[in-house]
């Protein structure tokens, strides 16, 4: 099976009276190391199928199998620990935690999450600082950090748990067009390193361009043709 | 777990002036009633050893129904020499009283030779006395200012200002004491006014002293009977325990009817000021709950805004796998640092105020009493309890916004601006 499975998934948000319909009958799979974005214009569904694969939402319809977990049949705790042990997120807005510094925040998964000893966690987070080349900020808050420094603790706080799988809605939006594609070549050079799957939603061509397998969508629905370069 | 902690504390920091105002008015809460508590409480205790160590006594043993009857001072309920033997002896034998006292309380007339007016007395034996009430003395003016030991000699008397400025008597003059014993008939005897009084508080500053052996002479008794035995024990802090114990050691002792012969009771039962004492106490108690409110709003209201505030920052968390107890740990260890640090504040500003007040020392007057030192003081029992409590209101406080913040989903609060 491949990494992620997706067989014929909608999703259906109820807005009062109106129905909307976010995904309708999306099927498709994602192998094991790959580089994969999602495209496509604002409402496409990039978000939500992006919260169905991080086992941060479900299916109103359809299965969702990540990692050989049928996710659908997650309980709130169990997709916790599921997303805790096998997932990494980077977020839109790098969404780093303020009160703690650069160590810290790459820290927190192995401490809060994993249950990690000292010295491990020690060897963990300076590696990963080091691949993402921010060990001379490692004492630093976020708010001392530039957006795209900012975007490199967050791939270094996704990666550290060595998660199978990263997902990043948008990593790029809140970034000048340089510091984009360095988190970009960044994500990539870390799937060389460590074989982990990354996907990423954009609506940037020049991000787009990055990718090895493109997903486009548009009102929830998978346009033919996935792009493989 | 020491992580949750660094953490939030550090959110503590991060909204400084929020925080810091927080803890203040909790601190304040918390000042106000160590304050209070120290001073009331330091008036009570004044004004009971007063009541208890200088006229009252600590504890009192009658014959059954003297109390209820006190008023008109009746002489038939006196106790004879065979029952006052008998107390004497579970008096004696009773590891925690310290000394006791014999008294024969009396209505009597008084006359200066020209006027008349109506005096109780309490007739003492003034060695056993002084024991009892250790204080009888410190509000007498002798003649000359010469304190004795034997305060009232047979032959003498001790009488209250407001009395002796009224038929103008002072120490040295001399009075007919007229009395009617139990048996109707009237005997008058002649005393030498040996002290004044100076103003003491309640009914008990209108009475005077005699000695035990002339109201005996006054009032023609055959045998050496006894109004009421007055009490000190050696700790007052066992006050309620000796009660029951010699209440229970008296009960024995019935008539043929079956009922008691004997009743005892506390200052408490005695005093009126026990009314005063009570309120003080209840209002003790409203200022504690008052602070509890206080704790309990401001932390709720810090912690609903700091959830709130979060609500991106605690998606995250979730989004990422922290479990839902980790998230409430966090909100939890927040609120309880905040009450700490409000409490620990609140206890080294109220024991500094408290210090400062037994520096610049607080005289007060009461009723006609003036010039009372007041001494404020705060057990560390009192203390730690009231940090107790504090901490456990701020838990408590932050339980419901913790719960929320919890039970958050990921993807709605990461949708959250
Ligand atoms: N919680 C929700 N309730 C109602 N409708 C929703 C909800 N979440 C998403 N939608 C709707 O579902 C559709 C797809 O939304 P989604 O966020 O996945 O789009 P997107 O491609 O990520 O857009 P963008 O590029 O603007 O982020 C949109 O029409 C959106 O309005
Ligand atoms: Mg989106």
């Amino acid at each position: 099976m491949a990494l992620v499975q997706i067989e014929n998934v909608s999703k259906t948000y109820q807005m009062g009276e109106v129905e909307v319909k976010a995904l309708q009958d999306v099927s498709l799979s994602i192998e094991e190391a790959s580089f994969v974005s999602f495209v496509g214009p604002s409402g496409s569904g990039k978000t939500t199928i992006l919260n169905m694969i991080g086992c941060l939402d479900k299916p109103t319809v359809g299965d969702v199998f990540v990692a050989g977990e049928h996710i659908n049949l997650l309980n709130r705790k169990q997709s916790a620990v599921f997303r805790g042990s096998a997932l990494g997120f980077i977020f839109q807005s790098f969404n780093l935690l303020p009160v703690l510094t650069t160590y810290e925040n790459i820290e927190y998964p192995l401490v809060m999450i994993k249950n990690i000893s000292q010295s491990m966690r020690s060897e963990a987070v300076h590696k990963v600082l080091k691949s993402v080349g921010m060990l001379e900020q490692k004492d630093k808050f976020p708010d001392q950090l530039s957006g795209g420094q900012k975007q490199r603790v967050a791939v270094a706080r996704a990666l550290v748990t060595q998660p199978k799988l990263v997902l990043a809605d948008e990593p790029t939006a809140n970034l000048d067009k340089k510091s984009a594609v360095n988190v970009i070549q960044l994500m990539r050079s870390m799937r060389d390193e460590f074989g982990t799957t990354f996907i990423f939603s954009t609506h940037d061509p020049k991000i787009m361009k990055e990718a090895e397998v493109i997903f486009t969508l548009e009102d929830g629905m998978l346009l033919p043709g996935e792009e493989n370069k | 777990m020491n992580k949750i902690f660094k953490m939030a504390i550090r959110n503590l920091m991060r909204y400084k002036r929020r925080t810091l105002l927080t803890s203040l008015l909790i601190t304040v809460g918390i000042l106000t009633v160590i304050l209070f508590s120290g001073l009331a409480g330091s008036f009570k205790e004044m004004m009971i050893g007063q009541i208890t160590d200088s006229n009252l006594a600590q504890m009192q043993i009658h014959k059954k129904g003297y109390v209820s009857s006190i008023d008109s001072m009746p002489l038939n309920l006196n106790l004879s020499p065979k029952e006052y033997k008998t107390i004497e002896k579970i008096l004696q034998n009773h590891p925690d009283v310290e000394a006791y006292a014999p008294r024969i309380k009396l209505s009597t007339m008084l006359s200066n030779y020209a006027e008349t007016t109506n005096i109780r007395l309490n007739a003492v034996d003034p060695e056993k006395e002084t024991m009892v009430c250790p204080d009888v003395t410190n509000r007498m003016v002798f003649k000359d200012n010469v304190r004795e030991k034997i305060f009232v000699k047979p032959g003498e008397i001790i009488i209250p200002k407001n009395l002796a400025t009224g038929m103008k008597l002072k120490a040295g003059s001399p009075v007919v004491i007229v009395a009617q014993n139990k048996d109707g008939s009237i005997n008058g005897l002649n005393f030498t006014v040996a002290a004044i009084i100076e103003s003491v508080l309640g009914p008990q500053g209108k009475e005077g002293y005699i000695h035990i052996k002339d109201a005996r002479t006054l009032l023609r008794m055959e045998k050496p009977e006894v109004t009421e035995i007055a009490i000190r024990i050696k700790n007052f802090n066992q006050l309620s325990a000796v009660y029951t114990d010699l209440k229970s050691s008296l009960l024995k002792f019935k008539n043929k009817k079956g009922g008691s012969i004997f009743e005892i009771h506390t200052w408490e039962k005695l005093s009126p000021f026990i009314n005063i004492a009570n309120m003080i106490d209840l209002m003790t108690i409203s200022m504690k709950l008052i602070m509890i409110a206080i704790v309990l709003i401001s932390i709720l209201n810090v912690m609903i805004m700091s959830v709130y505030e979060r609500i991106r920052e605690i998606g995250t968390m979730i989004a990422i796998g922290t479990s839902p107890g980790k998230i409430m740990g966090l909100f939890l260890s927040e609120g309880f640092f905040l009450g700490l640090i409000s409490g620990l504040a609140g206890n080294i500003i109220g024991i500094a105020g408290i210090y400062l007040l037994n520096i610049f020392k607080i005289r007060f007057s009461f009723g006609r009493m003036d010039n009372l030192l007041l001494s404020p003081a705060i057990n560390i029992n009192e203390l730690f309890w009231l940090t107790a409590i504090v901490l456990l209101v701020s838990v408590f406080a932050t339980l419901q916004p913790a719960y929320k913040a919890s039970k958050m989903e990921p993807v709605d609060a990461l949708r959250h601006v």
